[in-house]
């Protein structure tokens, strides 16, 4: 028993430890983002919003923004439509060819980002096509749709067939039952794979600073340019930002979905 | 085609799974207001035959005739068939009031009429305060009174019904038997009612279809596929009976007299539908467990045999006992009502064989 308890106590150590090293630095850049004095170290010497009203006023950082923003609203909307016909495709029809496909959808996790971006990159200049914001557009849904369609194929494999049988016999058309059965039988699982699709298209620097076009940029490019020049505290108060967007919007979805699939189950 | 009284025709209809049959040829009429069982064991395709006419498989060859109109290409939405399924299948995101009138949403029929029509299918359902509840929050029983409201409510040609009442408890089963039979009859409309259970089946319908292994074996009145088997499947699937292999020795009036193969024990069967026989020609006889009279001392009466038994094994079922008899080296079942206390194991008995509750079937069978 005594060594057990040993054993315990290492593990609960490691994993404290190894927490401390993931989210301390954040935590250090999200304390120091309310730092009044110009240089980013402890101890603070007041609280400040400063950096936050100098960051929207700051129209480069305004303008990365309302770029992330449209970005990461257009890849959802897209990956999620293509992701949720591609899963009714996968799981409720057979055509020739299927595992291929399949296959092909969710490739995009498991090639590294960077070679994926090197690709689409040599095949646009292949095809002396000039970069622009519809093909970083392109690139972004590429890689966020595998996370749809995995998310939204699984809960389809769990609606019975039989719900939309009954539908049918009952006299509504495929698009018909599709809409007042499928869609909202699966809809937890579309919103996930909406807010997937938004977060790590809002978060995404490696395949954006191949794919972006001159002159235009994003959060993450934005920074990582800032980053370059000095390391400004209004760096800290936009990485502030990004946490509360990036964590806040998935736990928002989340608790969005587990609601309705709750009052779908009856409570 | 003329309207010839029939719900439902099949005609000539096979289905395949690549080399798998799962149907060989059917044909079968489901009369106007009639009710319909396809009977038969796990996977003998009475489920696949439903959906053939549902509209939720295709036939591979032949044709399905609803109200004499052929349906082959017409889709299931455009069918107006009333389908009910084992696991009542009720959208679980609509109110139970959503769920009946969804198939009234997709029949130009006005908003008042809806509530209304939708009211009258859950009085008729015995179900009429849960419209605002959802799926969940019903009982089984309760959720496939919904689910038959649903199917009934836009007075559908034909109402299919998937093994409805398997997923409920014994007692409740009975009860929704009772009420489902009232509700058909009370509409008058035609069903085909899936089960493998054959107190269901005999107890419902107006017409018993026996499968087994994609073949339809007998058609007809329950009385009929009970008391006059056609072959020895459907005599072994309903209740419990005797197949003994057999030769014709002659005609004796009524009766032919058969020597069983053995024992050589001859017995007088009623000739009735046996049709003609040779001297010589192998049979099966079909001896119903429960019309052997088991007795001490029977009197005897124009075309009974006799035969002394010895009982091996009793199987007490309260007011029934299945005794399981040797006669001259062969097994017999027979199944008494006991009086006072059925006989003991071991005790020699006299059976009584009528040759009015035999069956002949032709030849000796695979
Ligand atoms: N989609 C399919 N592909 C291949 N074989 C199938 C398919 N559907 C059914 N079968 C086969 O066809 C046969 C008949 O199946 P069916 O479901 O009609 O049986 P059933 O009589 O309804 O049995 P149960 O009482 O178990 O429901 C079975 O042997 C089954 O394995
Ligand atoms: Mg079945």
């Amino acid at each position: 028993m005594k060594d057990t308890g040993l054993g315990w106590s290492t593990i609960r150590l490691a994993t404290i430890v190894v927490c401390l090293f993931m989210f301390a630095p954040v935590a250090v850049v999200m304390l120091l983002s309310f730092n009044s004095s110009q240089f980013g170290s402890f101890p603070m010497e007041g609280l400040s919003l400063r950096w936050f009203v100098e960051l929207w006023h700051n129209d480069a950082i305004v303008r990365a923004f309302q770029t992330s923003l449209v970005l990461g609203a257009l890849t959802s909307m897209i990956s999620t439509t293509i992701g949720v016909l591609a899963s009714m495709a996968m799981v409720r029809y057979d055509f020739p060819g299927k595992r291929l496909v399949s296959t092909a959808l969710v490739a995009p996790i498991l090639v590294p980002e960077v070679v994926l971006a090197v690709a689409l990159l040599l095949f646009l200049q292949f095809l002396s096509v000039p970069k622009s914001f519809p093909l970083l557009l392109a690139g972004h849904v590429i890689f966020t749709l595998p996370f749809v369609v995995l998310v939204v194929q699984a809960r389809l494999v769990g609606i019975r067939r039989e719900y939309e049988d009954a539908a049918r016999s009952l006299g509504a058309n495929p698009l018909q039952t599709f809409r007042e059965v499928t869609l909202p039988l699966m809809l937890p699982a579309v919103l996930a794979g909406m807010l997937f699709s938004f977060t790590i298209s809002f978060d995404d620097i490696t395949g954006t600073l191949f794919w972006k076009p001159g002159g235009v940029e994003t959060v993450p490019t934005q920074i990582f340019a800032m980053l370059r020049n000095s390391i400004s505290p209004e760096i800290n108060a936009l990485g502030t930002v990004m946490v509360l967007i990036t964590v806040a919007l998935p736990l928002t979805g989340a608790a969005l979905a587990r609601r309705l699939a709750a009052r779908m189950r009856g409570r | 085609m003329a309207d010839n009284g029939n719900a439902v025709e099949l005609r000539g209809v096979v289905k395949r799974f690549d080399d798998f049959v799962a149907l060989r040829r059917a044909d079968l009429d489901v009369p106007e207001g009639s009710f319909v069982t396809f009977l038969g064991p796990s996977g003998c395709g009475k489920t696949t035959t439903l959906r053939m006419i549902a509209g939720l498989l295709d036939p591979s060859e032949g044709d399905i005739l609803v109200k004499g109109r052929r349906i082959n290409d017409v889709p299931i939405h455009r069918r107006n068939l009333g389908l009910v399924f084992q696991n009542y299948a009720l959208f679980p995101h609509k109110s139970i009031f959503d769920n009946v009138a969804f198939g009234l949403k997709y029949r130009r029929v006005s908003r008042s009429e809806v509530t209304r029509r939708v009211r009258e299918a859950l009085a008729l359902v015995r179900l009429p305060d849960v419209e605002e509840r959802l799926p969940i929050q019903l009982s089984g029983g309760q959720q496939q009174r919904i689910a038959l409201a649903r199917a009934i409510v836009f007075e559908p040609d034909v109402l299919l019904l998937d093994e409805p009442l398997s997923a409920l408890d014994a007692n409740l089963r009975e009860e929704m038997r009772i009420e489902l039979k009232r509700i058909q009859r009370e509409l008058g409309i035609a069903t085909i009612f899936v089960t493998h259970d054959q107190s269901e089946a005999l107890a419902m319908s107006d017409k018993v279809v026996v499968m087994n292994h994609g073949v339809i074996e007998q058609e007809g009145t329950p009385e009929a596929v009970y008391n006059e088997p056609a072959t020895a499947f459907v005599a072994d699937f309903l209740g419990h009976s005797n197949i003994l292999p057999a030769r014709v020795r002659g005609r004796e009036g009524d009766y032919y007299r058969v020597a069983l193969e053995d024992t050589g024990m001859e017995i007088l069967t009623a000739a009735g539908n046996a049709g003609p026989l040779e001297t010589g020609a192998p049979v099966r006889l079909v001896l119903r467990a429960e019309r052997l009279r088991l007795g001490d001392g029977h009197e005897h009466r124009d075309g009974d045999t006799l035969l002394n038994a010895r009982v091996d094994t009793v199987d007490y079922q309260g007011q029934l006992a299945r005794y399981f008899l040797s006669v001259a080296g062969m097994q017999l079942q027979a199944i008494n009502a006991i009086d006072r206390r059925p006989f003991a194991e071991g005790a020699t008995v006299q059976v009584r064989v009528r040759g009015d509750d035999c069956v002949i079937l032709h030849g000796h069978g695979d």
